[in-house]
Formats: C-alpha cells, sequence, structure tokens
C-alpha cells in the first residue's frame, strides 16, 4: 500500500485551512468579517501556488484511486482561480445584502476542496466522495440569504433534486460495480463490456448531466440560479461546472471508451438538445438571473460537443483540449458578466431580495456608467462568441474539433444556436445602450476589479491564445 | 516596431491611434473630438495612398505582404497576413476616401454622444480594412465580425425612430451568412492544414461536391452582405434608419465587402462551384436587378428610393463578377468603387437637406433647384452618375460589365444581360423621377415651413472629392483599369 500524500497536496492544505477558518472566524468581530474573506482568499492562492508548482507532475497513488496529471492541474487551476473571483464578488455583495457571515467562506472552501478531489478522482468512490463534498457545501450556500423564501427554496430544490442525481450515481455505480467487480478506472476498462455496464454507464450519465445542467435535466437550474445569492450564482456556474465536466470526462474516457458506441449517440443528442433548449429559453427570460441560467445550459451543450467524440482515440485529445479551454473562456466571461450584475443588485429590504435583476433595469446604463457598459458588452460579445472575444476564439476551436470528429451536424446546431443566443444577448446590449433609464450601480473596489480585469482578458487573450490553448492541449497529452 | 511599419499593418490599425487619442478627450471636448477623428481618418487616407504609390500595378500578385505566424495549435496554421492586390486596392482607397468623408458629413449632425460615435466610427474603419487586406481566413473571419458591432452602434445609437429595429435585423441577419462560413472556414483549415487563402488557392484540389457545400456556405455570407435578392430585406431598414455617414459606409464599404468576398474566397478557391453557379446568380443578379429598380420607384422615401437602387446596383457588380471573363469582372470591380462614389455622394446629399427639414419623403419637396442652385446641380450630376451617364463613372462600369456579361460563357446566355440592360433604363426612371419631383417644378410644402440653406463650404468640401472622381473615372478609367486589370488576368486563369 502506497500513500504519496504529495499529490493531494493541494487540497489537503484546503481543507486543513477551510477547518481552521471555521474556528479562528469565532473570534473574528461580527462587523469585521472582511478578514474572514481575506483569509479565505489567502488560503485559495496558497493552493494555487501548490497546484502551480505541480504542472507537469503525474503520479498515481492512494491504490490508483487518486491520479495527478496535467488534466487535473489545470482543471484545479481553474477552480482555484474561480474560487479567487468568487471571493472577491462576494465580498462587498454579502455586505450589502446583509447576509455577511464568516461561514459563507468557510463553505466555500469545503466545496472548492471537493473540487478539486473531484479532477483527481480515479475511481467511482471517490468521485462520489468529492461529489457529495462539493454538494453539500452548495446547497447550504445556496439557501445562504435565509429567511429570503426565495433562496430557501432553492437551496431545498437544489438539495433535493441534487440528492436524487446523487442516487442515480451511486446506483450507476453499484451496476458497475456488479458488473466489473471494481470501481477502478482502470479496471472497468480492462473488463469485457456486457449490459448491466452500458446501463451503469448511462446511469451514471444521468448523474453528471443533473451536476453540469444539460437538458433535459437542467430543470433545477434557473430556479436555483434565480433564487440563489448572485455571489453563489457566480461560482457554482463556474466551479460547480468545472468540477462536473472533470469528472463527466475522466470517467467516460478512461473508463467506458469501449461502450462509445452506444453512449456516443447519447451524448450527441444531450449536447444539440443542451443547446437548442437553454438558446432557445433564454430568449423569453426577463430576469437577468434566469437568462444567464439559461445561458449557462447552453454552453454546457457548447462544451458537451467536445466529449461527444470521447471514444475516438484520433481526435478525442483535440477536441478535449477544446473543451477545456472553452470552459476558461466561459469561466472569465461568465464571472465577468454575474460581477456588473451584481453591481446592479441592490438589496431590498421588503422582500429581502435583490431588486435590479430586472433586463429593463439595463436602460440607460452606458449613459451613466460606460465602462460597466462597455465591460458587459464584451462579455455579451463573448458569450455569443463574437470577435474580438475570447469566447469567439473558444468556439472556433470547439466546432473546428467537431468536425474534425465528422460531427458535422452537430457543429452546425452550435452555430445556429448561436445565432439564436445572438438575439438574447443582444437585448442586454440594447437596453444599455439604446434605451433611456437611470439604473444606479454600487462601486465596490473588488467588484470593479473584477469586471475590468475580466474584460481586458476577455478581449486581450483573444489575441494570444496560444498559451492557454498549449496548456489545455498538454493537459490532456498523457490522458489517453 | 518592424511589425507596426509595415504600411498595411500601419494602415488597418492606425485608427486605433485615434481611437486612444479620443478616450482621453473629456465628451463636452466635442470639436476636439471632432478633429481628431477626421485628422486620425485623413492620415490613414495618406497612408493608404503612401501604399498605392509603393504598390506594382503591373504585378498580379499580392504585394506589400505583412506576414507572421499567429497561432500554431493543435494542427492549425493561422498567420497573421495582410497583403494587397489589384482586387482590393482600389476598395482600400475608397475605404480610405469615404471614412473622413463621412467624419466630415457628421460635422453638425451629430450632436449627441459624439465621442463614442467617433469611437465606433474609426473602430469600424480598422474593421474594413482588414476585411479588405487580410489573406488568412481567420484573421479575415475577425474583421468581418467585427465590423458589425460598430455598424450595430451606428444604427441603433443614432439612427432613426425604428433604428433598435433596424440595427438588431441588420446583426442578426449578417450574422446568420457568416456563421455558415465559419464552418466552411474551419472545414478548409482543417482540411488543407493552413487557413493561408494564396496557399488553399494553390494546393486546390477540393472534390467537386464538397466544394458546391463550401461555396453556398461563402456565398451565404456574402450574398446576406450584398444584398443578393432574395436577401436584402435587412437594407432598406438599415439605412432608412441609420445616420447619413452610416449610410454612406454602409453603401460605400460594407455592401462592398460582399462582393469582395465573392472575388477574394469564392471564385478563385471553389473554381468548379463557381462554373456550376454562375448561370443561377445570373439570373439572381438578374431578377435583383429590376427588382430593385421596380421597387426604388415605387418608395416615397428618397433614401429608401437609393437603398433599393443598391440592390439593383448590386446586381450589376455580381453579374459582372460571374461573367467570369476579364471585361465583366474588371466592370465589376470598377462598378464597386462607382457604387461607393455616386450612392455614397447621394446619401451624403440627401443627409443635408435631411439636416433642415427632417423629414425624407419626396413628395414634400419641389423645386429645390431654385432654393438651393448648388446643392440641384451636386445631386444632378451624383444622380447622372448613379443611373449611368456617359461620360461619368457609371457608365463606364456597367457598359463594361454588360459587355461581359452578354459574351459570358460561364453564364451561357445573352438574355441575362439584355434584361439587365434594361435595368440602365429603369434607372434613369427612377433616378430622374426623383429629380423631378424633388428639384423642378413649384416650390413644395417644406420649403415654405422651412428658411432652406444652400450648401455651405464644409459641406461642398464633403462631396468635393466624390464628383471629381465621377468625372475622372468616367473620362479617363484608364488608370484605375490598370490597376485592376491584370491581378483580374491572374484570377481568371483557371477558366
Amino acid at each position: 500500500m502506497q500513500l504519496d500524500f504529495s499529490i493531494i497536496l493541494p487540497l489537503t492544505i484546503l481543507i486543513a485551512w477551510a477547518c481552521a477558518l471555521l474556528l479562528v472566524d469565532l473570534f473574528i468581530p461580527k462587523e469585521r468579517k472582511g478578514i474572514t474573506a481575506f483569509l479565505a482568499a489567502l488560503g485559495l492562492a496558497l493552493t494555487l501556488g501548490f497546484t502551480v508548482t505541480q504542472i507537469g507532475r503525474e503520479a498515481t497513488s492512494f491504490n490508483g484511486m487518486v491520479t495527478l496529471d496535467g488534466f487535473a492541474t489545470f482543471t484545479s487551476a481553474l477552480i482555484l482561480v474561480s474560487g479567487l473571483l468568487g471571493i472577491a464578488l462576494a465580498y462587498g455583495y454579502l455586505k450589502r445584502m446583509g447576509i455577511e457571515r464568516g461561514e459563507y467562506y468557510a463553505l466555500m472552501l469545503f466545496s472548492i476542496t471537493g473540487m478539486l478531489l473531484m479532477t483527481q478522482a480515479s475511481d467511482l468512490i471517490i468521485v462520489f466522495l468529492a461529489l457529495e463534498l462539493l454538494s453539500i457545501p452548495l446547497y447550504v450556500l445556496a439557501a445562504f440569504a435565509r429567511p429570503n423564501l426565495q433562496s430557501e427554496e432553492a437551496g431545498l430544490k437544489y438539495f433535493l433534486l441534487g440528492s436524487f442525481s446523487t442516487g442515480f450515481i451511486v446506483y450507476g455505480i453499484a451496476l458497475v460495480f456488479g458488473a466489473t467487480g471494481t470501481t477502478s478506472l482502470s479496471g472497468i476498462l480492462a473488463s469485457p463490456s456486457s449490459l448491466i455496464l452500458t446501463i451503469g454507464a448511462a446511469l451514471l450519465l444521468i448523474g453528471f448531466g443533473f451536476k453540469i445542467a444539460a437538458v433535459p435535466f437542467h430543470m433545477w437550474t434557473p430556479d436555483v440560479y434565480q433564487g440563489s445569492p448572485s455571489a453563489v450564482t457566480a461560482f457554482m456556474s463556474s466551479g460547480a461546472k468545472i468540477a462536473g465536466f472533470a469528472a463527466l470526462l475522466r470517467v467516460f474516457a478512461l473508463a467506458f471508451p469501449n461502450l462509445s458506441a452506444d453512449l456516443t449517440d447519447i451524448l450527441w443528442a444531450l449536447s444539440a438538445l443542451t443547446m437548442i433548449v437553454g438558446n432557445f429559453s433564454a430568449i423569453s427570460q426577463t430576469n437577468i438571473k434566469r437568462m444567464l441560467a439559461y445561458s449557462s445550459i447552453a454552453h454546457a451543450g457548447y462544451i458537451l460537443m467536445a466529449f461527444v467524440p470521447f471514444g475516438n482515440k484520433e481526435v478525442v485529445a483535440t477536441s478535449v483540449a477544446a473543451g477545456l479551454f472553452y470552459l476558461f473562456a466561459y469561466v472569465l466571461t461568465n464571472f465577468g458578466a454575474w460581477s456588473v450584475v451584481i453591481a446592479l443588485e441592490k438589496s431590498d429590504p421588503s422582500t429581502g431580495s435583490g431588486r435590479g435583476l430586472e433586463i429593463s433595469d439595463y436602460m440607460g446604463l452606458a449613459k451613466k456608467y460606460p465602462a460597466h457598459a462597455a465591460a458587459m458588452t464584451i462579455f455579451m460579445l463573448s458569450l455569443i462568441g463574437f470577435p474580438p472575444t475570447l469566447g469567439m476564439v473558444g468556439k472556433f476551436y470547439l466546432f473546428s474539433s467537431a468536425i474534425e470528429g465528422g460531427f458535422v451536424g452537430l457543429a452546425v446546431i452550435g452555430v445556429l444556436t448561436s445565432l439564436v443566443s445572438a438575439y438574447y444577448y443582444l437585448r442586454i446590449v440594447v437596453n444599455m445602450y439604446m434605451r433611456e433609464g437611470d439604473p444606479t450601480i454600487e462601486r465596490e473596489p473588488w467588484l470593479d476589479i473584477t469586471t475590468a480585469v475580466m474584460a481586458v482578458a476577455t478581449v486581450a487573450l483573444s489575441f494570444v491564445p496560444q498559451w492557454i490553448f498549449q496548456l489545455a492541449g498538454s493537459a490532456v497529452l498523457k490522458l489517453f | 516596431m518592424e511589425f507596426l511599419l509595415q504600411p498595411l499593418t500601419l494602415l488597418t490599425f492606425f485608427p486605433l491611434l485615434g481611437v486612444l487619442v479620443i478616450l482621453f478627450l473629456k465628451s463636452e471636448q466635442k470639436n476636439a473630438i471632432r478633429w481628431t477623428a477626421l485628422g486620425t481618418t485623413l492620415l490613414t487616407f495618406g497612408i493608404s495612398l503612401w501604399a498605392l504609390t509603393q504598390f506594382k500595378a503591373a504585378n498580379p500578385d499580392l504585394q506589400l505582404e505583412a506576414k507572421y505566424s499567429w497561432i500554431q495549435v493543435a494542427g492549425w496554421d493561422i498567420q497573421y497576413y495582410l497583403a494587397v492586390d489589384g482586387l482590393s486596392i482600389l476598395l482600400v482607397l475608397l475605404t480610405g476616401l469615404l471614412t473622413p468623408i463621412s467624419i466630415l458629413s457628421t460635422w453638425t449632425a451629430i450632436e449627441d454622444r459624439v465621442k463614442d460615435f467617433m469611437i465606433f466610427f474609426l473602430l469600424l474603419e480598422v474593421g474594413m480594412m482588414g476585411v479588405f487586406l487580410a489573406q488568412d481566413l481567420f484573421l479575415f473571419y475577425i474583421f468581418w465580425e467585427f465590423t458589425l458591432v460598430p455598424m450595430y452602434f451606428l444604427i441603433g445609437l443614432w439612427g432613426g425612430p425604428r433604428r433598435i429595429y433596424a440595427a438588431v435585423k441588420f446583426f442578426l441577419y449578417t450574422m446568420a451568412g457568416s456563421i455558415l462560413m465559419l464552418l466552411a472556414i474551419i472545414w478548409l483549415g482543417i482540411e488543407g492544414n493552413t487557413f493561408s487563402v494564396p496557399a488553399l488557392i494553390a494546393q486546390g484540389g477540393i472534390p467537386e461536391n464538397i466544394q458546391m457545400w463550401l461555396f453556398i456556405a461563402f456565398a451565404a455570407a456574402f450574398a446576406i452582405k450584398v444584398p443578393m435578392f432574395p436577401l436584402h430585406s435587412w437594407l432598406p431598414d438599415a439605412h432608412v434608419e441609420a445616420p447619413t455617414a452610416g449610410s454612406v459606409i454602409l453603401a460605400g464599404v460594407l455592401l462592398k465587402m460582399g462582393t469582395y468576398g465573392f472575388l477574394r474566397f469564392n471564385i478563385p478557391l471553389f473554381p468548379e462551384a463557381t462554373v456550376q453557379a454562375a448561370p443561377w446568380i445570373a439570373l439572381l443578379a438578374t431578377i435583383g436587378i429590376i427588382y430593385g429598380a421596380a421597387v426604388s420607384y415605387a418608395q416615397a422615401d428618397v433614401k429608401k428610393l437609393v437603398a433599393y437602387s443598391s440592390v439593383s446596383h448590386l446586381g450589376f457588380v455580381m453579374l459582372g463578377l460571374f461573367a467570369l471573363n476579364a471585361q465583366g469582372v474588371a466592370g465589376a470591380i470598377l462598378q464597386m468603387v462607382n457604387h461607393g462614389l455616386s450612392t455614397g455622394a447621394l446619401f451624403l446629399l440627401i443627409g443635408m437637406v435631411y439636416e433642415q427639414t427632417h423629414t425624407r419623403e419626396i413628395k414634400v419637396y419641389g423645386g429645390l433647384w431654385k432654393i438651393m442652385p448648388v446643392f440641384g446641380s451636386i445631386m444632378l450630376i451624383s444622380a447622372l452618375s448613379s443611373m449611368g451617364l456617359p461620360g461619368l463613372n457609371g457608365f463606364v462600369g456597367e457598359f463594361t460589365i454588360l459587355l461581359g456579361a452578354f459574351g459570358s460563357e460561364a453564364i451561357g446566355s445573352p438574355w441575362y444581360a439584355g434584361i439587365s440592360a434594361l435595368g440602365v433604363i429603369m434607372a434613369a426612371v427612377y433616378i430622374l423621377y426623383m429629380f423631378q419631383k424633388m428639384f423642378l417644378g413649384p416650390a413644395g410644402e417644406i420649403t415654405k415651413e422651412h428658411e432652406l440653406k444652400d450648401l455651405n463650404w464644409r459641406e461642398i468640401l464633403t462631396v468635393a472629392p466624390l464628383l471629381i472622381l465621377m468625372f475622372w473615372i468616367g473620362l479617363y478609367p484608364a488608370p484605375f483599369i490598370n490597376l485592376i486589370a491584370p491581378a483580374v488576368g491572374k484570377l481568371l486563369i483557371g477558366y
């Protein structure tokens, strides 16, 4: 039995840090919870530092249950960056909404630990463990604005449907174990395929589908995204998604490539449906949080596109790298968009929920706050996939990998739904620039910095995408 | 430094310098902003003239190349590759000329958010120059899509009452075409292992059935932009709602991006498909010529009249391009420039009178020539140029196109040219009808409501360069043809 703790060093640090933070927080006075936020960010930054030192390292330990490779490092780094951004968004927001409590940050760290473990899991038991570790704090975070009814509803809904989907995953694991006698991914790969194994894999796909909000398992998303505090939603829609995709990819590419004959078509349909339903449903939304929720569903569809050829040895590496790149682009853009949403949201003491979340609240933004409007325009263009933004490079990469894999039909659906998405993203731009209104914005330094950095990065990196390409490319190099 | 000092790189990105300066000016310093924008675009025009002096007309190849490898991952070979040849040099110059003219025309017309307006205008110029200069498909696509964004804002922010509808329609319509082109670009890039257009043309060898699909995907993007019948419905909306400067650029340059696209990509990249498609495109072009002219005649709004006349005129350009012989193609390129000059001038002039009266309804005008003699004369010249009177530029282009189309093997029948020739006559009808109603006859009701002033020196200066070029091309087109002809010869080698 070999135990190489160094390969789980980042997440060990983080979970220790989170536990300590929970204790330290008791001694931090109520009006100075900013210190907790700072400490949490410090912990994340430290973990990120250790993660970066692991670039290029490859190892397996804990009886092959945990793996460290480029893929894990890349996705972990992305998750940690999302965590940092999530704290930057939450810092002023929680204070403003009157829900500033220290455990918020500790819960975030626990959830992030789960996500990190998820990226390294090479055994279905670890996948399950990580999934629960990342989900349970998120259920609590979704309901964090208690006693606000919407937030409580979001928490409960997320919890119920989340547990339901976990049930699918557990049942899937059980069936897989029944068919193969093992839960390790490499062991499953070596076993002969059978009907039970296929059913197990399909159940796992349903479970992961819930987590990444793929259609038809997306029903919870709009309500949960709308009801949760916006800072939580921003974090949830990035971090949880990355972890979900990481697990989906690792499990399917490493354990089930032999089932690709059965599963590729299902993934194809999932991806197409997700793009279509997500984009078309977003059109009719009037609330920006709901609209971004459907937009995140739609983007899950685009990212899923990269996973469709998971059984095709020749193209899977490029296509997964494209998916990772798109995740990266999506995380930056998504956080940028949410930072603007949060800046416009105001606390409404009468109902306890936020105001300033209707799309009509964006009218006239450009006249009063030209910088915010310009940044939001950049984010919207990037979500459409319009140059010169990272979103465009991401879509280009994604569609080219789809075409290379022979899925021209899927690429056609992808571009056509992008056209549909242009309609509703542009509506925000129209409201900001071409209609009159009198919006007000909360100026908070961390929020403004996040908006500015994300906007600049979204544009600037689109001119030099090479190094992210290379990172994403080398991340999947040894995976297959 | 070496990267920036290449003439074409400098030409493309120079307007960004103006954007940078304007960003540091306050919104209230309107005149400083205007002068900065005008100065920047004039200097850009100067750079395009400098590029022209370096350009060797007798050389049919791409020249003044700026070529650097850019993104080389995942098996792609994407280059930063700008170059110019006889097919594009005139369009580059046209862009360089029309942009400062448009800015000059906004001097008193745009008072609201001048800063934003000029920033978008300068960004638009970057996009347009890039479209005409890019020789790498990826780079081209970026510029192509990027032009949409500033134009969208120009229509949506400074346009007429239905501007939001027009702006969104313009955006979605054009995007619908270009996303199909995106897939074709990706396909070419993957199969050819390069996105460089000259390299792809040299490779050739795309199977015929696939060529047709790729041709259609590219054509979707370009035909919407041109716009070809029946994909033209965004154009009247966009034109009518756009501010004057926006209309000038839209008609003068953006529509040419469509015809240029056919010329630069469809014809050399997909030769077999081009030959197959030629009769069909000629058919649509002919329908467009007649339909555009007929609908023009029925318009009550003078801007809409000119907008539909663009559908008709660009039909001629398409007919010339797909005649696939030297006369047709050279005539088409010249006609692109001509249309930019004459329609640009018409939109400018309409904008000048609109600024005073705030109406474009033909029937409320009348007898303008007496009240505004300078305006009337300039309008007459532009109108005659637009309808193709001998001695002015329009005639040279249309005549050459029809000559090419008559003898074209690719189109296969002289009937298209014959019917299209009717379009010239119809153009005379609707243009003269417009001129007669607005400028001759008894004074219209609008003249009683407004003290109409004739053009001032700034307005005359704005249109003067266009008038000079109308006469120049009309009377002595040889220097222009000389720039075009060698490259056209090279383009048609395979046909």
